[in-house]
């Protein structure tokens, strides 16, 4: 298949690793953002080819697993409402919350659905005039781009029972916190669809400031292995920068389409990550002056105080700290059909990815 | 018993693990006995001298039509196989219809004339059926339920049974895998990707009859819902012995290929309705093949992948960049991932 199979080939894999062994002499961790980079990683068995000098962490790019236990519980909540249709993206309906999850609720006789865009979303709101429709709105700068469409859409066809309540965020400031907390990190493999929206701009302060190498990287496993390579050398000589291994993809300015319509929906503030804290200025929140569409003015809804589940340590294993295996509920009380924590539920959550993968 | 849910979630009924705990903790635990407790495809009976093998399915599939079959067709493939995969030749079917007020009429009689044709091609008699109608919106458009009764050869009593499987063995599919259950997503949901995928629904009973009169079978199932990876891990659990699938040799549709790249599926998942996976010894694979490749349900037949003595109770898939993954039951319902 066109785009796929060329970079999956084998003996290409193999003649980067073999570069990549040649090259590497320092000891260095690597974080994956995001978690599409974890699966591909784990999928492909990439770690087995790398030399022992490079060990690879997975970082806090997982939609699913980052949005905070206050955000499911408030989802949890809407789907309660009489008359309101919650919309959501699949991973989100099995993530559970302090007492439930979307799910368990949907058999409850909540009415949830799961829409694969959010434009669906909007037709749902068009074809039920006398329900309130609400989209959980997740994702880094690659979904957000989306809602921001929808509520503009929206708002230029005047429909007024779409509401979205959003946790998108966005991916720099959460690199920079790692490294400020001191998360040992060499250097980043960055999320190729997210800088295909934002640009390459964004990193900039990571390699000028923090010293650090930014390599952009596709999904494949080529893609995975160059970037590494990439940015090994960039390490290796002592030249860290910002560079883009998903040229096919990933233009320096980004999309400024999507980047104009980002500004004019949304405005950052301060965010509360699962397991990472409230990270200044780092999520999305519905302008004030589209605040007809925000869920969160317009349903107020009572909810406890949220409760973390015990002995889950996905904030550790977001944060780089941890791995899965280090986790005492990992496969035995936390698995893909009965998750305690976000991390096992989406299929590109780490400890999801783990289980998967394990052998 | 303590159960994880207190209320059926769909997870129950994709054919994967939350189902599978369903069937073991409430439905076995009051219904237990000796046939049913085989958990075959369909139950062998002793009636009189005769062996008879019975089956039972429920059809509730929507859209209604979808490229490549419809419910009607459906219901007498799905009916069949499960009498055929157990080594019985299908005679008999019953057709019930559960039908909602207000339903087209000419659209029953679409599915209708499908029943009756896919069941003559596949060489069955519908002997006996029921019809209930419901109030509008107390079931979607059209739910069929069917019975299926077959005769059992004495020398296949065994193949549903998994007994005699080795290391070495090998597992057969008849071809491409996934394709029922992308064509009715792509039918159902709103993707508007343009696909010639198409139902693999066909009644597979003559195809496998030809496999048992010519070559030595050890087991065989239908990859339904929950998908080939189910098939397996059931497989790898009742033998206590590991599987290993090669995902070169997976024959796969470039359009079933590329959906589930988009959608992060895994096509070892994806339902099939016209698709046997056989096991048998490595000296009979040619032979099974060149049988399979020369009937048209047949054509892309392939060996996927082996049983080893390693990873005991495990399938493991290889890939071609080195890379090996546990390959588990579905544990819910198929998932799209969000970006």
């Amino acid at each position: 298949m066109k785009y796929i199979d060329e970079y999956r080939k084998k003996d290409l894999i193999i003649s980067v690793a073999e570069k990549l062994k040649s090259i590497s002499k320092k000891e260095i961790v690597l974080m994956e953002v995001c978690g599409g980079h974890t699966m591909a990683i784990q999928r492909f068995g990439l770690p087995s080819l790398l030399p022992s000098t490079i060990r690879l962490i997975s970082g806090p790019g997982c939609p699913v697993c980052v949005s905070s236990q206050h955000f499911i519980d408030l989802a949890m909540a809407y789907s309660k409402i009489p008359g309101v249709i919650v919309t959501t993206y699949g991973d989100l309906i099995r993530v559970p919350g302090s007492t439930t999850s979307l799910e368990k609720e949907r058999a409850n006789g909540s009415d949830v659905r799961i829409i694969y865009s959010v434009l669906e979303a909007l037709e749902i709101a068009q074809k039920n005039p006398e329900k309130n429709i609400i989209f959980l709105g997740i994702g880094f700068e690659t979904t957000a781009p989306l809602t921001a469409a929808a509520i503009l859409e929206a708002k230029k066809n005047n429909i007024t029972n779409f509401f979205v309540l959003s946790a998108h965020k966005v991916m720099p400031p959460v690199m920079k916190a790692l490294v400020e907390e001191g998360v040992k990190i060499d250097g980043f493999i960055a999320p190729g669809h997210v800088t295909a929206i934002t640009g390459t701009a964004i990193y900039d302060e990571l390699a000028s400031v923090c010293g650090l190498g930014v390599v952009v990287a596709g999904f494949e496993p080529v893609d995975m292995m160059q970037a590494i390579l990439m940015l090994t050398a960039q390490i290796e000589s002592g030249a860290p920068k910002v560079e883009v291994q998903y040229q096919r993809v990933v233009h320096n300015d980004g999309n400024k389409i999507a980047q104009r319509m980002l500004s004019e929906v949304f405005e950052l503030r301060d965010d509360q990550w699962r397991g990472l804290g409230i990270i200044p200025k780092s999520g999305l929140k519905i302008r004030e002056e589209l605040s007809s569409f925000d869920a969160e003015k317009k349903f107020q809804v009572e909810v406890p105080e949220s409760t973390e589940p015990k002995g889950c340590i996905c904030g550790q294993i977001l944060r780089g700290l941890k791995t899965p295996v280090d986790c005492g509920l990992f496969g035995k009380k936390c698995t893909p059909t009965d998750p305690v924590g976000a991390c096992m539920v989406s299929g590109e959550g780490t400890c999801a990815t783990y289980y998967k993968y394990r052998s | 018993m303590k159960r994880k849910e207190d209320k059926i979630m769909l997870g129950h009924g994709s054919g994967g693990r939350m189902m599978h705990d369903l069937i073991a903790d409430l439905f076995l635990k009051h219904f237990s006995n000796n046939i049913l407790d085989e958990q075959t495809d369909a139950a062998v009976l002793q009636v009189g001298s005769h062996e008879i093998a019975f089956t039972t399915d429920s059809f509730v599939i929507d859209p209604l039509f979808f490229p490549g079959g419809n419910i009607g067709k459906l219901a007498v493939c799905g009916t069949v196989n499960d009498l055929a995969v157990s080594g019985a030749e299908p005679l008999y079917i019953s057709v019930s219809f559960i039908l909602e007020e207000g339903f087209p009429m000419n659209e029953l009689e679409l599915i209708v004339e499908s029943l009756a044709a896919e069941a003559k091609k596949a060489g069955v008699l519908i002997v006996t059926g029921d019809t209930k109608v419901v109030n509008k919106g107390k079931c979607d458009k059209v739910f069929i339920n069917t019975a299926g009764i077959g005769r059992m050869k004495v020398e296949n009593r065994n193949i549903c049974k998994a007994q005699g499987i080795n290391p070495g063995d090998v597992i057969i599919v008849n071809g491409t895998i996934g394709d029922h259950g992308m064509a009715v997503m792509n039918a159902r949901e709103s993707f508007n990707f343009r696909t010639t995928v198409e139902s693999d629904c066909a009644s597979l009973n003559q195809l496998i009859q030809e496999v048992l009169d010519k070559s030595t079978v050890k087991f065989m199932r239908d990859p339904t819902r929950g998908g080939v990876a189910t098939v397996l891990n059931e497989l790898a659990a009742k033998t206590e012995l590991g599987i290993e699938i090669d995902e070169s040799a997976l024959p796969i549709n470039k359009g079933v290929k590329a959906m589930c790249e988009l959608l992060g599926f895994d096509p070892l998942h994806i339902a099939n309705e016209g698709k046997v996976l056989i096991v048998a010894d490595q000296k009979d694979s040619s032979t099974i093949i060149e049988i399979l490749k020369s009937n048209e349900l047949g054509l892309q037949s392939a060996v996927i992948g082996r049983v080893v003595n390693d990873h005991a109770g495990r399938v493991v898939l290889k890939n071609e960049t080195g890379g090996r993954r546990i390959v588990d039951s579905l544990a819910g319902d198929q998932l799209p991932r969000i970006c």
